[in-house]
């Protein structure tokens, strides 16, 4: 027995131009017209919050730029590269470019492998769990600016780290020392960002099939075999999002050393390149040479962000 | 996916067109300078200048209810210059600001964000008559005046009289004119145990700080010389500024000022024995037992030949303002005699007056802790003009920061370096 299911078109006459028209219309917005009524707000939001500045950013970077009040009319010609040269002859400038990279080096690493380590020991508490994951979560949902008195009464002069450390404490303190105070930056940011990437890797946890140690335990792998041969594998795709978020957030560093060690001191040793955009470009009323730090921050941040991606193996 | 992709493409590029199109149109701006009608101002969260803020708006709107004044504190923001700048690109500013800092004053001229005050009929006359010679400070490029010289607070050495007792100084008649006394009665004071520091101006990296211990030592060192002279070149790469700097290395390699920044008021709260500020902190040392001298020369000058950096903040006018007539009315009379007597009761700040001492010599009379501010304030020396101002202060304080504070290298070459980066940023325009 068979039944046979009458398309409701079946019978009709054959395509006219009002279904041509419907056609086009339907190639135009998609398939489901009404996904695109539901992400319009989010698309209108990207394009006014993050593609619009960023199109507005090169433009300023190119031109003799400054802001103005409203109805001001002032030229401002294209100079060409005139602002990256201005920007990049600039010592200080070069300067917050290492001092990002020192950071980055110090902080992405520590960020994969504390956080990976963490995120395994928490996903095998079995008693206070919740307990352990909101003390690790919550330095990451407070307030910089809490988080930053509480850093300063523990590294400063006198603080509770220099009278553990009695004579072993260097001079000048942490924060006001120039070999120190960008590592004491990197330990401060990995610490406070450690509950997110924590919570990364314990999502990604629960998809490593547990058979897979199951049958290395069955092999007579130990613990820590288990980690590199199964765990580290497993989570592949989590510590590339780490590594590429540690990354963007590392490089757009701003409120830890404006804050912690006064505007990026001491001798410009903890200035960053988006504090330096914010002198220049507020304070100083230069956004088109900020502008153009932006830029060559961008290009550099989504190099190094391509060769994580093809040597962490992203693309698998 | 590529269909997606160009679409998106092309919705970005839309999108930054349209952006740049909107930014790089021009039209008409601002009011008129004879429009009469109400008019929006902001003044400063101290609580004192708020008192007096609110005082002289009721006085006025009793007297002109056609014409009425609303006062509102300056919205919070990291400094006053920021929120002020940012107005000004939205276009929202108030027509007056009671705390314009005169070295953002250059900045927002450029972005033509102020008025030129000269522009009214009796601009130029009521600021000279009123500030005499000192306005001639807060001059633009082009030699009219965007700011109202208002009130200055003349930075002076506050000592605790106490804490030099208790080391056996002479807390009267406290040593500290020349480089080599102060030097002297710093190191007691630390040794002595009275205070962790003798003096502790922020540390910091902040182009402003540099107004609170350099600048002050260099105009009283070399007689009241501006960082960038007329001519548009730095002045301090020479004996005074290089002597002045010494001697704050000089303080700090001794440990008798801290290398970092006291999270606080360092004089207020014990932690340093002298403090370098303007006469508004004294409400704020109701509790300390305090006394003031002119700040220290290499070889100790007379008090009433002592230059010193002026603090000053004075009064802007924004194009935004749509009345500028009643603006510039309500601007004369909140710098007449008498409100000027009132600020100077209510706050203790000095108004920019060339008659300051004679006008208000009762008051004077009767508050002898003034007098001496009083006196400093007709030789202050006020931050270069000009749109690179901050720059200017900022590539200062790095060398500062690095050859004064935390002794690296050397100070004079230092100090050379910086200036030539000034002189370049002075010529930008």
């Amino acid at each position: 027995m068979s039944t046979t299911v009458k398309s409701p078109r079946a019978g009709s006459a054959p395509a006219s131009p009002p279904e041509a028209g419907a056609r086009k219309r339907r190639s135009l917005l998609g398939r489901n017209p009404l996904g695109l009524l539901f992400s319009a707000p989010y698309l209108v939001f990207v394009l006014a919050v993050f593609a619009y500045p960023l199109v507005f950013a090169v433009y300023i970077a190119f031109h003799d730029y400054f802001f103005t009040a409203p109805g001001a009319v002032v030229q401002r010609p294209f100079v060409g590269l005139a602002n990256f040269v201005d920007a990049f002859t600039d010592p200080d400038v070069l300067r917050s470019f290492g001092n990002v990279g020192i950071f980055l080096v110090i902080n992405v690493p520590l960020t994969v492998v504390l956080s990976l380590v963490l995120a395994s020991g928490l996903n095998r508490v079995v008693h206070l769990k919740a307990f352990y994951r909101v003390a690790y979560y919550i330095p990451y949902l407070t307030a910089s600016v809490a988080v930053v008195a509480v850093w300063l009464f523990l590294f400063n002069g006198s603080g509770l780290v220099n009278q553990v450390l009695g004579p072993l404490a260097p001079s000048p303190s942490w924060l006001i020392n120039s070999s120190w105070a960008m590592p004491s930056i990197a330990l401060f940011v990995t610490w406070k960002q450690m509950g997110f990437y924590i919570l990364l890797y314990l999502a990604a946890l629960q998809n490593v099939p547990n058979e897979l140690y199951e049958a290395a335990s069955t092999d007579g792998a130990g613990a820590v075999r288990k980690f590199f041969t199964v765990t580290v594998p497993g989570v592949r795709p989590a510590t590339v999002l780490v590594l590429l978020v540690s990354t963007v957030t590392g490089a757009n560093l701003f409120t830890e050393p404006y804050l912690l060690t006064n505007g990026g001191g001491p001798n410009g040793s903890s200035t960053s390149p988006v504090l330096l955009m914010y002198q220049k470009g507020i304070e100083q009323g230069h956004p088109d040479e900020a502008s153009a730090i932006g830029v060559v921050l961008v290009v550099v941040v989504l190099i190094i962000a391509l060769l994580q991606n093809r040597f962490a193996g992203g693309r698998d | 996916m590529q269909r997606r992709t160009k679409a998106l493409g092309a919705a970005i590029l839309a999108a930054g067109m349209i952006g740049l199109t909107a930014c790089s149109g021009s039209g008409g701006s601002g009011g008129s300078t004879s429009a009469k009608g109400p008019i929006k101002i902001w003044y400063s969260n101290n609580e004192q200048e708020v008192a007096w803020g609110k005082a002289t708006v009721a006085s006025w709107n009793k007297l002109h209810p056609d014409q009425k004044v609303t006062g509102q504190e300056i919205p919070a923001g990291k400094t006053s210059e920021e929120v002020i700048g940012a107005s000004i690109t939205a276009g929202n500013s108030p027509c007056l600001v009671y705390n314009t800092a005169p070295s953002a004053v250059g900045q927002w001229v450029k972005q033509g964000g102020m008025v030129d005050l000269s522009k009214f009929s009796d601009g130029a006359k009521y600021i000279e008559a009123r500030s005499g010679s000192q306005a001639d400070q807060y001059k633009g490029a082009d030699g009219d005046y965007y700011q109202m010289p208002w009130k200055s607070n003349p930075v002076m050495i506050f000592y605790n009289k106490d804490l030099f007792a208790k080391a056996g100084l002479n807390a009267d008649d406290p040593k500290l004119s020349t480089y080599s006394d102060f030097l002297a009665t710093a190191k007691t004071l630390v040794d002595k145990g009275v205070a962790p520091n003798a003096i502790l101006p922020a540390p910091t990296s902040e182009f402003f700080q540099m107004s609170f211990d350099f600048y002050p030592l260099y105009a009283a060192e070399s007689g009241g010389e501006q960082l960038v002279s007329k001519s548009g070149k730095a002045t301090f790469a020479d004996q005074a500024g290089y002597d002045a700097a010494d001697f704050w290395r000089s303080l700090y390699a001794q440990k008798l000022a801290g290398q970092e920044a006291y999270q606080g008021d360092a004089f207020a709260d014990g932690k340093a024995a002298m403090a370098i500020v303007g006469p508004w902190a004294v409400s704020v040392y109701k509790d300390v037992n305090w006394g003031a001298v002119p700040v220290p020369t290499k070889d100790g000058t007379a008090a009433d030949k002592t230059y010193t950096f002026s603090d000053a903040k004075n009064v802007g006018m924004f194009t935004a303002c749509k009345n500028q007539g009643t603006a510039w009315s309500y601007l004369k009379y909140s710098t007449s005699k008498a409100q000027d007597q009132k600020l100077l009761e209510t706050t203790g700040q000095m108004p920019m007056r060339t008659d300051l001492a004679s006008t208000y010599a009762d008051y004077f009379a009767a508050n002898p802790s003034y007098k001496l501010f009083g006196d400093q304030a007709s030789r202050t020396v006020e931050v270069p003009g000009g749109p690179n101002t901050v720059a200017e202060m900022q590539a200062f304080r790095d060398a500062w920061s690095n050859s004064v504070i935390f002794g690296k290298g050397d100070v004079k070459s230092s100090l050379d370096s910086a200036a030539k980066k000034i002189d370049q940023l002075a010529s930008e325009k």
